[in-house]
């Protein structure tokens, strides 16, 4: 069966349709919800974001031009919040600090690896990495995005994304070696 | 000279896309390009094992990461019907029941008759137009959320995050399914990824990266890994 796309449901909702509007809250509130708690840190001021994200998507829908997906829109909108609310917040800085709050509360590398696997230690790897290393990994393996759509979501030209990516990946490989995994790259 | 510059620049080039390709995010060509490369560099081919390894935990981590509650829905709801832009979408919509009494009153009864008539059964043709559309939201295919889990609730066994190949035909992994004996419980959910069950009951651990490593190999599975206890 046919579902209506999220271009048809902008357009609905450009239109005013409280109900498109709640359809494509349900389809994309999850992955937007996990991509801004990678950023701030704090799940409750992540649901505060992401209801602003899609109140924006209300307030903008009839401005969409289908240039990109929906959902690399929503992405780039909660991007552009996420780091607001970041630099609003007294006394802190958008640093690494921030966003490994979410994962970080437990053990270093060194000692998930003494407890547990090669898996364990690649996770708590992951949350160590740098705010932009850590969003542009996400935004390639986890929201599945193209050179093209992080360059967007993030603005940068598109070299600067596959660069950047490169490095996110040799950070990532120099953290696990320093945990002792050894993976043969890099 | 300049051949041996191009050929490490070319390298570097494919070196930079093993990402995208793990992801299947590529376009057909660069996929063509990527994969050639694999074939001959062993390398590289190093290289992206890696690259899959964090692909599968990319994934697991940010799937451990739950979903908002019930509260961002319904603040949504509300900075909407407090949103300035909403009262005035709704002023500048058009006003079928204003329009109507306008013209009804200017009608002779007989031909106010039949404009009732026409009038009841248009309202019950766009009854059945708006229930056909929210049945088919209902009902669609990729209509649910990620935390949302299907009927076969996850309970006990040895489970695995897998996605298949953008290529596969439902045909390819239903045979898969059956070869394996493995079953979808739930999905798919970020980025397509699907929960299956590889066991009912709890697997060895060398067992299970056996049977892992074996799907892994299939064409038809992108990618897989063990699923993350929570």
């Amino acid at each position: 069966m046919q579902t209506t796309s999220d271009e048809a449901l902008i357009g609905r909702i450009a239109a005013g349709d409280k109900l498109a509007m709640q359809v494509l809250f349900a389809r994309h509130h999850v992955r937007v919800y996990r991509f801004v708690l990678r950023l701030v840190g704090e799940p409750s001021r992540a649901e505060d974001l992401i209801s602003e994200v899609f109140l924006d998507v209300w307030r903008q829908a009839d401005r969409f031009e289908a240039r990109s997906q929906v959902s690399t829109w929503l992405l780039a909108i909660a991007r552009y919040k996420a780091l607001s609310a970041l630099r609003k917040r007294p006394d802190e800085e958008l640093d690494d600090e921030t966003a490994q709050a979410i994962e970080d509360q437990s053990d270093d590398p060194e000692v998930a690896m003494q407890k547990k696997d090669t898996s364990d230690v690649l996770r708590k790897c992951l949350t160590k990495l740098s705010a932009e290393h850590r969003e542009i990994i996400d935004l390639v393996y986890y929201h599945e995005k193209s050179v093209e759509e992080v360059a967007k979501i993030v603005g940068v030209p598109e070299n600067t994304v596959k660069t950047r990516m490169f490095y996110a990946r040799k950070r990532l490989g120099e953290l696990l070696k320093a945990a002792g995994v050894e993976r043969g790259w890099p | 000279m300049n051949m041996i510059r191009n050929k490490a620049s070319e390298r570097q080039e494919i070196e930079a896309l093993l990402p995208w390709h793990a992801a299947g995010t590529l376009s057909r060509r660069d996929a063509h390009k990527v994969e050639q490369a694999l074939q001959s560099d062993a390398d590289l081919a190093i290289q992206y094992a890696t690259v899959r390894q964090d692909l599968v935990e990319t994934i697991g981590l940010n799937e451990s990461l739950g979903a908002p509650s019930a509260r961002a829905m319904q603040k949504l709801m509300a900075d909407i019907e407090a949103d300035a832009s909403t009262a005035r979408r709704a002023r500048s919509s058009f006003n079928l029941g204003e329009w109507l009494s306008e013209k009804l009153s200017s009608f002779s009864p007989r031909t106010l008759a039949w404009s009732a008539t026409a009038a009841a059964l248009a309202v019950v043709l766009q009854a059945g137009l708006l229930a056909g559309m929210f049945v088919s939201e209902r009902q669609g295919g990729d209509f649910h959320t990620a935390s949302v889990q299907t009927d076969q609730a996850i309970k006990g066994g040895t489970y695995a995050l897998i996605r298949f190949a953008p290529e596969a035909t439902t045909g390819d992994v239903n045979k898969l399914l059956e070869n394996y004996k493995i079953a979808i419980v739930d999905g798919p959910s970020g980025g397509g990824v699907y929960t299956v069950r590889l066991a009912v009951t709890g697997m060895p651990k060398e067992e299970l990266a056996r049977t892992v490593k074996k799907l892994q190999d299939e064409s038809v599975v992108r990618f897989i890994g063990p699923k993350p206890t929570e």
